[in-house]
């Protein structure tokens, strides 16, 4: 495996007393994308807000183990969520573009994180609706209202608001689950470009995707990884008869 | 890496929106706990059996609010007998009846903008129309009917939020042992909005107790003792009126911080009970 | 035995027919009243003089009926209280809807709706033994009835619909925009400013209505604090609203002077007629999102 970005060891988290995830260790490497993949309530989306520490919005959220992200502890009382945010970027399920314009919308975790002037912020907001694939769809209508584009067009926009931080990490949360298979396969597209230059985690319901998409999966169960490791591998011959029976669609 | 701070000025902007957020909300509050402690305190040693028992008398120079208590009581009773079928009914019309869509607008429509309207111009309007166009004088009733204009888009809103919630299923198998639209009203609809009548009700009361404006010129200022149907026939002020008048009118702050004093009292247990009966509905529906 | 009962049934339609149609009636009757009854002293005297004269002397031996001062004192008394009382109100309910734990946020809220419940003659009465001793001696003014002290007490009384309606608006603001916000690094309190109140400004906007109708409107507790003599607005004067023009002379008007008093209400009501109509324009528009 490449080198690594993200380190989880023995990760636990409990919503008030009920344990969400169990003893998670895994790897992910740098500049590529991992799938997270299990039947619904299995754990992978909480593991997954985990590492942006967007589970700290919910209250009565107990977490042991570790996250290292480049070494540094995520959960350290020195860390700077904002900072980390910042850096591990993410994707809603649901497209979720603020109810201002396509520019704004861009343009916000630019202007929150300090960048100021006209013409580095429209640098910033083409560059970003490029790599998102975007730029154009929506070059001639930039101050247009974000609501006004489609499902598909409004996710993209937030993969450009997300790419506009200049983050390291993606961490998208079922992108296409909401969307047309035209605009998935757009998005899946997108996903294999950026990889390029980010490293991304996906969850996902759809098994094609994540045998399409990515370089390694997980498979989560009832807050357990089951098993991880390299796509091919891990849909060709499962070492564990657990995933071996949720990839040939035995349950979930 | 990940330990860089935010900069000064996001930390400066955020310190700043928190401490303001803080502030308002503190004074807010302490607005109001000093309202309540105000009146309290400077009213309730002006209260005394003797006020609450006697009407005012020029030759002993005593002051007496039995009978604005009195008028009170009745303009709130002959309001809210009035007011509680149109406004039900209206309601009833609105979510049972009416097909026609714009229809229903204008009628809501109506009804937001008699809840916009000033009550110094109902009291005009009333006034106008009840006690000079009607012939009623200025007279409690003329006050009453007043108010029931004022009052009716609140009974109308919330009968009309409770019957929202009756089940479409309920009068639908009630139509389905061929009740006709009248017995279903009855048996079905009616029982369902009570939640919602009630609480219009305790609004609508604390509506009356308030209003001073709209009464000034529709049902006076006497203060006269009377009986309920003798009173409704003639001029009175309510407590809120009395409490004008003895302030601005005559200097009398005594007798004005006592009738502020009840009335807060009153104001506070219509919140309480407003409060207990929307948690008691819910709780029931649920 | 059928036609009686289907009879029956439209003699009941009708009457809820007549029920429903009730408030259009009560509407209808207060608009033809106030004109019916405005119409003939703005005749007399003339529109213009009537809107723009800068004195009004009812009760003098050659009176004039100019009602410019009471107009400018209503606006800058509401504008005033918006002021004052919007930025309070927002803040607060910013701190309500997003901030507060749950049991603060029900004691406030049960504390917010005591200040609507409280009737405007207590908040005239209080505002007459506090604030304008307070006024005058703060300010050395001769006499604290003043604009600035009815502008106080507006501002305090338009606090609750500005609170509640602001808190309602602020909290239908979908999850997902705060969620997005976050994930980009923006802390909550950034979050709440830059994304939430974006999002609810329809709202927060038929709150600021709301309160502009409210202060408009009141006359009571005006009347008590605000000195009510007819000059030409000003800060430290004594002033007199629209609503008080109403209110003070009517009791013992006859004639013109009478007549011109319903001009007046038919002006507030045109006034009340508009910010209801925009009122209604945010109002639909935080519907349709």
């Amino acid at each position: 495996m490449m080198s690594s970005i993200i380190t989880i060891d023995n990760l636990c988290l409990w919503y008030g007393n009920q344990q969400a995830l169990k003893n998670v260790s895994l790897d992910i490497a740098k500049k590529s994308i991992t799938a997270l993949i299990g039947p619904s309530g299995c754990g992978k989306s909480t593991f997954l807000k985990t590492l942006n520490r967007m589970n700290d919005l919910i209250p009565g959220v107990k977490i042991t183990g570790s996250v290292q992200y480049e070494k540094t502890d995520i959960f350290d009382s020195a860390t700077d969520v904002s900072e980390l945010r910042r850096q591990i970027g993410m994707v809603f399920q649901k497209p979720n573009p603020f109810p201002m314009s396509i520019y704004d919308n861009v343009a916000y975790g630019p202007r929150t994180h300090g960048v100021k002037g006209k013409a580095k912020l429209d640098d910033i907001v083409e560059r970003s609706l490029r790599d998102a694939a975007i730029w154009n769809e929506v070059k001639d209508r930039l101050k247009k209202n974000a609501l006004g584009l489609s499902g598909g067009q409004q996710q993209r926009l937030c993969i450009a608001r997300a790419l506009a931080v200049e983050p390291a990490v993606l961490l998208m949360d079922e992108p296409t689950s909401a969307l047309d298979p035209i605009s998935t396969s757009k998005i899946e597209e997108l996903a294999l470009q950026l990889k390029e230059q980010y490293t991304i985690v996906i969850v996902t319901h759809n098994m094609q995707q994540a045998a399409r998409i990515s370089d390694n999966t997980a498979f989560f169960l009832l807050g357990e990884l089951v098993e991880y490791g390299v796509t091919e591998m891990l849909f060709s011959q499962p070492r564990d008869k657990r995933t071996e029976d949720y990839i040939t669609g035995r349950f979930g | 890496m990940l330990n860089a701070k935010l900069s000064r000025k996001r930390r400066r902007y955020i310190g700043f929106m928190r401490a303001l957020m803080y502030v308002c909300a503190a004074l807010t509050y302490a607005l109001v706990l000093f309202l309540i402690a105000y009146v309290l305190a400077k009213g309730v040693p002006n209260i005394s059996w003797e006020l609450l028992s006697t009407s005012p008398s020029y030759l002993t120079e005593r002051i007496g609010i039995l009978p604005d208590i009195l008028n009170t009581v009745y303009i709130v009773i002959a309001t809210l007998l009035i007011v509680l079928p149109l406004g039900v009914g209206a309601a009833i019309y609105l979510t049972e009846y009416a097909k026609n869509k714009k229809v229903v607008a204008v009628i809501e429509y109506a009804a937001e903008t008699l809840s916009g309207i000033p009550s110094i111009i109902y009291g005009l309007v009333g006034m106008l129309f009840f006690c000079q166009f009607l012939g009623m004088q200025t007279s409690l009733l003329a006050g009453a009917l007043t108010l029931v204009i004022m009052n009716l888009p609140t009974i109308m809103r919330t009968t009309q939020e409770s019957l929202k919630t009756v089940p479409q299923s309920y009068r639908e198998g009630a139509f389905g042992l061929g009740a006709g639209k009248w017995r279903v009203i009855r048996t079905v609809v009616l029982p369902g909005c009570v939640d919602g009548v009630i609480t219009g009700c305790i609004l609508s009361v604390g509506r009356i107790l308030g209003e001073s404006a709209a009464l000034l010129f529709t049902a006076g200022f006497a203060h006269a003792l009377n009986g309920i149907f003798e009173g409704l026939t003639s001029a009175g002020a309510t407590l809120t009126v009395a409490l004008y008048v003895y302030a601005k009118e005559q200097g009398e702050f005594g007798a004005a911080f006592a009738i502020a004093a009840i009335l807060m009292g009153l104001t506070l247990l219509i919140n309480l009970a407003a409060t207990l009966t929307q948690r008691y509905f819910r709780r029931k529906k649920a | 035995m059928k036609g009686k009962k289907k009879s029956f049934e439209t003699a009941v339609h009708g009457v809820f027919l007549l029920l429903g149609l009730i408030t259009v009636c009560c509407v209808l009757l207060i608009t033809v009243y106030l004109i019916i009854s405005g119409i003939p002293a703005i005749r007399e005297i003339g529109l213009i003089k009537f809107l723009f004269g800068k004195t009004w002397a009812s009760t003098a031996a050659e009176p004039s009926y100019g009602i410019l001062s009471f107009i400018l004192t209503s606006v800058y008394g509401t504008a005033g209280a918006i002021v004052i009382g919007v930025p309070i109100g927002f803040m607060t309910a910013v701190y309500l809807a997003k901030v507060a734990s749950p049991r603060v946020k029900t004691v406030m809220e049960s504390a917010v709706s005591l200040l609507a419940g409280i009737p405007s003659v207590v908040y005239g009465l209080v505002g007459m033994l506090i604030l304008v001793p307070a006024i005058r001696k703060l300010f050395h003014v001769p006499d604290g009835a003043s604009l600035f002290a009815a502008i106080i007490v507006l501002s305090i009384m338009i606090l609750p619909s500005i609170i509640k309606v602001s808190v309602t608006a602020l909290e239908a603001v979908p999850k997902e925009y705060e969620d997005a916000s976050l994930a980009l690094g923006a802390t909550p309190v950034e979050t709440y400013f830059k994304v939430s109140v974006p999002a609810a400004k329809s709202g927060i906007a038929a709150a600021v209505v709301l309160g502009v109708g409210r202060a408009i409107g009141e006359a009571m507790a005006v009347m008590m604090v605000s000195g009510n003599a007819a000059n030409m607005p000003s800060l430290f004067q004594s002033v007199r609203f629209l609503t008080t023009a109403v209110a003070s002379e009517m009791s013992y008007s006859g004639g013109l002077q009478r007549q011109a008093l319903f001009s007046i209400a038919l002006v507030l009501f045109l006034f009340i007629m508009l910010i209801n109509a925009t009122l209604n324009f945010f109002l639909k528009r935080t519907k349709e999102r």
